[in-house]
């Protein structure tokens, strides 16, 4: 990326462009030493050397390399060698949370996944949440405090801030800790100590996805800021106007699992919510969305004021002034949501109080307050205040400010005033950087105390009121690093203070109250939950309150629609970029754009038409929002609407570390405040289309339909209801001359012979309803099966290794050769989501053509992949028709090639994620998906230990466990009563036959993929049901 | 598991794979026994008396091997008292329970008898054992009164059991060399008779007119060189020259990367003869994860610290190599042994799978691991290996639910045929691969 106002430099001489430099600088290669220059070797000394070396090298191939067993000295009571443990904890990003299990092994932790007790996740993980265990073993960590970027001790950092506190604190200076939203009730109580003891200081909370406006709108109308709790799985009907609450929005792991309940169909539950989406951009909330309407960004106020209205005339409330828009599906949402009131929410993304406050009257309408949305169940995630953090910027620039603590935070990159920041930052007489990376802002402070990684520290987290969860240390902190909160403790005054005993005991006081049992079972009870819950749901009821009519004006006043204009948002992958030097992350195909490493601005289809593109190259393009510019290449994005550009954020990181550093352009300059808060949005943007060619890495390429009906099968509700959608379920026949009509299942022509499964028989059910292509199972799987990172040129080269894939297609009602109607369909099209991964077929086309017989079959019904025996011949991914094997073209691990980009097998620190159980390929040989077959042979020997039957849930593949809505099903197809025979009804192929075989599902939604080759998939897919009225877009 | 055959070399050089599923045999019975002895214990209900059923006195046995051996013996004063009798030497049956569970917190208490026993062993403490309960002392107590009421065991070799399997095994290569033998003395007479024979024929020519050159053929002497420089015996040479070779060759191919009869030099002179074989501490002892995971586990140091806190001379080194173990300890420096065993990294070997849940001997693949000063790699460790046994191998799978309905298909399709490991799946790639 090459942004064309930047300098960049390797060092002084290039900055100051001194003759040296220049004269280096044109000889690309050093030139070659000369005999005489290197140290006396010649020619003749390499032979020489060569052959000794040859020889002492197959000298010593004849004995093998000596191989140490070292056991502990002292063995930790319940640590044994290659048996994993469990522990609950908490993730915490800024304000992003999940209560989690950590799995480690010999004291490393190597996965993270859902803990199902927990109220507010509930055993829900997203992409980032899988990610974040590689963070831990991230290059880039502070590994000691600093000095003035030099090492320093402990002893000498807290000596030289406390001085420097205490004569800002003679002075009467003013003191700021600055920090992301806190959720820890503990770390509020240390920063309160420091605020007790140096008075002047005040605490300043920021989000980078800041959702200020909201917290303002409550306030207002209800007199209490908040933000409440959405329950998506009470609602009918949920308008969004351009919310992206399966994502970034909110508690977004809370809502996509609310949202999938309220998805979920069955033959007992015939009935699901209906989806409107009015946004911009194609977000993944609105991929998912039964009806999604175009609108620009500028006119989201105006979009909530019209329905603000339409609803106002049938509950009988004045209405506002607004201008009038031709929305699609607008009044038929209105329509709709009145006659659902009650079980009807609306939801908007914009962060200005004065739409929220119009929503919150929409709401108010509706109904909804109590029902889907909980007032007194307030969410902590967003207590970012924009106000409070702009004014300190001004007083940052102003000199009134004599000492900041940055508390973990990085506002240099990720507040749109970061800039500000980082000038004013020198002018300090104390500053402090927190984080467990130094990063954008930690390099500009004096101090770095740098605080241990999540999966170190001990903490505790109030995510939503009454529902409380503790993190404990997973591992011993890896680095000379030390709690935070034992860092501001110590420069309060305390001495040697330990964090671990501040939370212990301010359990004690705030939740041992009428427990039964003594204080440390309590404890270890909670510690062992990973969460506790008190009834604490405060005042039920709320009155609305907002101006309406103010909010309205100042809608009006605000927005004008003119010329392009820009969404700013965040993707699937490294959302508000925290996280960005995560390589799982920046390899994850973002569910939308399927771009990988690579920055972005999405234009739709119509307004790329007059841009030429090269090949398959894109341009890049030059934005410009007053007098800041960006310059991103073009990516061409179905379903954006015509006349916008949407910018993810995340991206254009310079000190985060060697994955992320110099991938696109920071978006949050772009930036601005509107009525108090961020606007994630802006009006009348210079989009300037450059000359400079540029190939964004992409796993799939926007693809319309084209008649493949039998990959992904979807009807509509009112089929579903009436059962109608069955016959015309794709049921293909083959041509034969045996039956009389010529024509048969495809089944009773196959060439392979049948399987008995006497033991297990494992299946898959994936539910294309309720699967929202958050693409956690992707990274689930990456972490969980040791899958290579290959970068960013090799996945252009089509060479991603990826086991579990998420297909993203878009499709439309027009026929196959209406060539304009697919067109237009392009420009908004529905979007389904598959996750395609080895289908194990019981026919396997791949087990016939291997030479080998590298590629066989169980009697568990496993399609297996026996690496060693592996020739590389490729004849198996060849004849895959599903396309889901993996060819190791490179040596991925110990590859000074790969380092960048796969440090989790090139680097010492990043070896500590592998999983033990599961080999790291080598080159030359072809891998695919297990089924986590290391987990099922874990599953089987637990329970044979135990003598006695595997139970249903107790084998889960990486995937099925990370999946937030439950549409990945694992089991046992052969015990009648798993979760996966019952959800697919599954029936034996030939009853007549004695033993247990093959496999039907006998639930009419359920079909295989490519069911007309009688491969005969052990996973079947459920039939998409989108609650439209007609099958049109 | 009785003591008395799990030492006994089992394992002859001439006929391994027929022991080996004796082996297999007897360790399947054994873990039946152990766990219907588990569920009777389970059962039995509390009492002072100290019972003669054998179900209390196998399951008190299995205690004493895993807890007590490493210090006491029933007949023997080792490093604590011989046992026998104890019963009636101790204040009470009461006592002896307090002692065995907080030893120290007794003798602190000022107990007389107590205090004497632990003066008397030179102020030696013994470890306290909270996990055992009142049941599992009684069950202990009822092997010590039986085991002390047994007569002298007899040594080793003269064990009837495994006696009887050794010579059956000698009795199928004694079969052999009669055979030999016999060929061998068929060979000789063929050779006496073909003598015969040319001495006749030479005596019918005489009697002929011959002329002088055809006597000379008749009377050449048969001289080694005549032979050597034969057509035939120059061929019959080559040929066993090169198939010796070529044999040797392919052989060596064969044996590229296997570690059979791997001894190295360990950091500590630790002997598996004096601790398993001597001493008969159970492998479970010191190796803990053998049923529980993967790794057997090499044992952390504090596990050697159990008894060598106390023991500070060895049988064979003296002092040496067991200051090396304290100093480890003291020193928090962990010892550096050389593994033995080196599975290729693509195979997936679990010690649970095997030994726990297959009831497999730890001997069927280390061999006579209590005879060894150094330990050496005993088996191939080959794929082939593996596969032959899984190919051989009963499921062990009585009282194992997981395993009923498996039982239940290989009864309706083979009858009464065992259900071997390769039945159930056992040769599959993904058993080990993965």
């Amino acid at each position: 990326m090459k942004d064309s106002k930047k300098i960049y430099w390797k060092g002084i001489e290039q900055l100051a462009n001194s003759p040296e430099f220049v004269k280096h600088a044109h000889n690309e290669f050093a030139p070659a030493p000369t005999p005489e220059e290197a140290s006396g070797h010649n020619r003749r000394d390499f032979l020489k050397m060569m052959g000794f070396g040859m020889a002492a090298v197959s000298l010593a191939a004849c004995e093998a390399p000596i191989r140490k067993a070292i056991p502990y000295v002292n063995k930790p009571m319940d640590l044994d060698p290659s048996i994993a443990n469990y522990y609950a904890s908490s993730y915490v990003n800024g304000g992003d949370y999940a209560s989690i299990v950590v799995k480690t092994r010999e004291g490393r932790p190597i996965k993270v996944e859902g803990n199902a007790l927990s109220k507010v996740t509930r055993g829900g993980t997203s992409a980032q949440v899988e990610a974040s265990v590689l963070s831990l073993y991230d290059n880039s960590r502070s590994r000691y405090p600093k000095i003035d970027k030099k090492r320093a001790a402990w002893e000498d950092l807290d000596a030289q801030v406390i001085a420097k506190l205490n004569e800002i604190a003679g002075k009467g200076g003013q003191i700021r800790i600055v920090s992301n939203t806190i959720l820890s009730p503990s770390t509020k109580s240390v920063i309160q100590k420091f605020i007790a003891k140096y008075p002047t200081t005040q605490h300043v909370q920021y989000d980078a996805g800041s959702q200020y406006g909201m917290w303002k709108a409550n306030e207002e109308s209800f007199g209490t800021g908040m933000i409440p709790t959405y329950d998506f799985s009470k609602a009918k009907t949920i308008v969004s106007i351009a919310a992206d609450f399966l994502n970034s929005w909110g508690s977004s792991i809370e809502n996509t699992i609310t949202y999938g309940k309220s998805r979920e169909v069955s033959e007992s539950k015939k009935d699901m919510s209906r989806h409107y989406q009015f946004e911009s951009i194609m977000s993944i909330t609105g991929a998912n969305a039964d009806y999604r309407s175009q609108i620009k960004p500028s006119q989201e106020g105006a979009v909530a004021i019209q329905l603000y209205n339409l609803i106002a005339a049938k509950a009988g409330r004045a209405t506002v002034s607004g201008s009038e828009l031709n929305v699609h599906h607008l009044a038929k949402a209105a329509e709709e949501l009145w006659a659902n009131r009650g079980s009807a929410v609306v939801v908007a993304g914009s962060n200005d109080k004065a739409v929220q406050v119009i929503v919150n009257g929409i709401n108010d309408m509706l109904g909804s307050y109590g029902t889907t949305i909980l007032p007194n169940q307030p969410v902590n995630f967003r207590q970012g205040n924009d106000e409070a953090m702009a004014q300190f910027v001004t007083d940052l620039g102003g000199g009134k400010i004599a000492g900041v603590i940055f508390y973990n935070c990085n506002p240099v990159y990720d507040h749109p005033m970061g800039a500000q920041i980082g000038e004013a930052i020198k002018n300090l007489t104390l500053s402090v950087s927190t984080s467990y990376k130094e990063e954008e802002t930690g390099v500009l402070t004096s101090f770095i105390a740098p605080d241990h990684h999540y999966l170190e520290s001990w903490n505790d987290f109030e995510p939503k009121r009454g529902s409380y969860s503790l993190s404990q240390p997973a591992i011993t902190p890896i680095f000379r690093t030390r709690a935070a909160q034992e860092s501001l403790l110590t420069w309060s005054g305390e001495k040697n203070p330990d964090y671990f005993e501040v939370v212990k005991e301010n359990w004690r006081n705030w939740f041992f109250k009428g427990q039964t049992m003594d204080y440390q079972t309590f404890w270890d009870k909670c510690l062992y939950d990973g969460v506790f819950d008190t009834d604490a749901t405060g005042g039920g009821s709320v009155s609305f309150a907002g101006n309406v009519n103010a909010a309205a004006s100042a809608i009006a006043a605000n927005y004008k629609t003119a010329g392009v204009e820009l969404v700013i948002y965040q993707n699937g992958t490294v959302g508000d970029g925290s996280q960005a030097n995560n390589p799982l992350l920046q390899e994850l195909p973002d569910p939308i754009t399927k771009a990988v490493w690579d920055h972005y601005v999405t234009v739709s289809p119509k307004d790329a038409a007059g841009i030429s593109f090269e090949e398959s190259k894109t341009k890049l393009a030059t934005i410009t929002v007053g007098n800041k510019s960006i310059t991103v290449p073009v990516l061409v994005q179905p379903g954006q609407a015509q006349g916008t550009i949407g910018v993810p954020l995340g991206y254009g990181r310079t000190e985060a570390g060697k994955v992320a550093n110099g991938i696109g352009a920071n978006a949050y300059p772009l930036v601005a405040m509107v009525n108090g808060s961020l606007s994630f949005g802006a009006s009348d943007v210079k989009f300037e289309i450059t000359e400079n060619n540029y190939q964004i890495a992409q796993t799939q390429t926007h693809e319309t339909y084209m008649g493949r009906e039998t990959v992904v099968q979807e009807t509509t509700l009112a089929e579903f209801q009436d059962g109608s959608y069955v016959k015309d379920k794709y049921a293909p026949q083959i041509n034969t001359w045996k039956q009389e009509d010529h024509k048969a299942d495809p089944e009773v022509m196959t060439m392979w012979k049948n399987h008995d499964y006497n033991i297990h028989h494992w299946g898959m059910a994936i539910d294309l309803n309720t699967c929202t292509g958050c693409a956690a199972c992707v990274v689930a799987c990456n972490v969980e099966n040791n899958v290579s990172l290959v970068g960013r040129d090799e996945v252009i080269n089509r060479r991603e290794m990826h086991w579990l894939r998420i297909d993203r297609y878009y499709s439309s009602s027009a026929s196959v050769d209406d060539w304009k109607g697919l067109e237009e369909a392009a420009e908004n099209p529905e979007v389904v989501f598959q996750p395609m991964l080895c289908q194990h077929c019981n026919n396997a086309p791949c087990e016939t053509v291997c030479p080998v017989a590298a590629t066989t079959h169980s009697t568990e019904g496993l399609n297996q992949m026996a690496y060693n025996r592996c020739i590389g011949t490729r004849y198996c991914a060849n004849n895959c028709p599903y396309k889901v094997r993996r060819f190791n073209w490179f040596k991925y691990h110990d590859n000074k090639q790969f380092q960048d980009v796969n440090p989790a097998m090139n680097t010492d620190l990043g070896k500590m994620v592998l999983n033990p159980d599961v080999t790291v390929r080598s080159r030359g040989v072809m891998e695919k998906c297990s089924f986590c077959v290391q987990r099922i042979q874990l599953g089987k020997l637990n329970a044979k230990k135990e003598r006695r039957r595997v139970a249903d849930g107790e084998v889960v593949t990486a995937c099925a466990a990370a999946c937030s809505t439950g549409a990945i099903v694992f089991g046992d197809m052969n015990d009648p009563e798993s979760k996966v025979s019952k959800l697919l009804q599954i029936k034996p192929l030939y009853d007549e036959r004695k033993t247990v075989n093959d496999k039907e599902a006998m639930n009419p939604r359920a079909y295989s993929v490519l069911e007309e080759i009688n491969v005969r998939p052990n996973i079947f897919y459920l039939t998409k049901v989108r609650n439209k009225e007609e099958a049109k877009a | 598991m009785s003591s008395n055959s799990r030492f006994v070399p089992l394992v002859l050089e001439t006929d391994t794979s027929f022991n080996m599923i004796k082996n297999y045999l007897h360790s399947a019975c054994k873990s039946f026994l152990f766990l219907s002895f588990l569920v009777l214990i389970s059962f039995s209900s509390y009492s002072q008396e100290i019972s003669t059923e054998p179900a209390a006195i196998t399951a008190g046995g299995q205690i004493f091997n895993a807890n007590c051996k490493a210090c006491h013996r029933v007949q023997q004063k080792l490093v604590g008292p011989a046992l026998a009798g104890v019963e009636q030497r101790a204040p009470s049956i009461d006592w002896i329970k307090r002692f065995i569970k907080n030893s120290s917190a007794v003798i602190a208490s000022g107990d007389e008898y107590a205090v004497n026993l632990y003066n008397e062993y030179n102020k030696t403490q013994m470890t306290a054992f909270t996990s055992l309960k009142d049941e599992d002392i009684m069950n202990v107590l009822a092997y010590i009164k039986s085991e002390a009421e047994k007569p002298a065991t007899p040594p080793p070799g003269q064990q009837t059991g495994t006696g009887g399997t050794a010579t059956n095994a000698g009795g199928g290569s004694e079969y052999l060399n009669v055979i030999l033998i016999g060929m061998v003395i068929i060979l000789i007479l063929l050779v006496i008779i073909l003598g015969f024979i040319i001495s006749s024929l030479k005596r019918f020519l005489d009697q002929r007119p011959l002329s002088e050159e055809e006597k000379e053929v008749v009377h050449s002497p048969i001289t080694f060189s005549s032979i050597t420089s034969s057509r035939g015996f120059l061929f019959i040479v080559v040929f066993i020259v090169g198939a010796l070779g070529f044999k040797t060759v392919i052989n060596g191919l064969y044996s590229v990367g296997i570690q059979k009869g791997y001894a190295p030099k360990q950091p500590i002179a630790f002997s598996h003869k004096v601790h398993a074989g001597q001493y008969e501490i159970d492998c479970k002892y010191c190796h803990i994860g053998v049923m529980k995971g993967k790794s057997a586990t090499i044992p952390s140091v504090n596990i050697c610290m159990n008894c060598h806190n106390q023991i500070k001379t060895g049988t064979n080194t003296g002092e040496g190599e067991i200051g090396k173990i304290v100093r480890a300890f003291n020193e928090n420096k962990p010892i550096e042994w050389v593994r033995i065993h080196n599975l290729p990294d693509l195979a997936y070997f679990n010690h649970a799978q095997h030994v726990n849940v297959g009831g497999v001997e730890c001997q069927t693949c280390h061999g006579p691991i209590e005879e060894m000063d150094v330990v050496r790699q005993h088996s191939l460790l080959t794929m082939g290996w593996c596969i032959d046994c899984h190919r051989k191998t009963d499921v062990n799978s009585k009282g194992n639910a997981y395993y009923d309905k498996m039982v239940e298909i290989h009864k309706e399709r083979e009858g009464k045929n065992p259900m071997k490991v390769e039945d159930i799946g056992g040769l599959e790639c993904s058993k080990c691969h993965y």
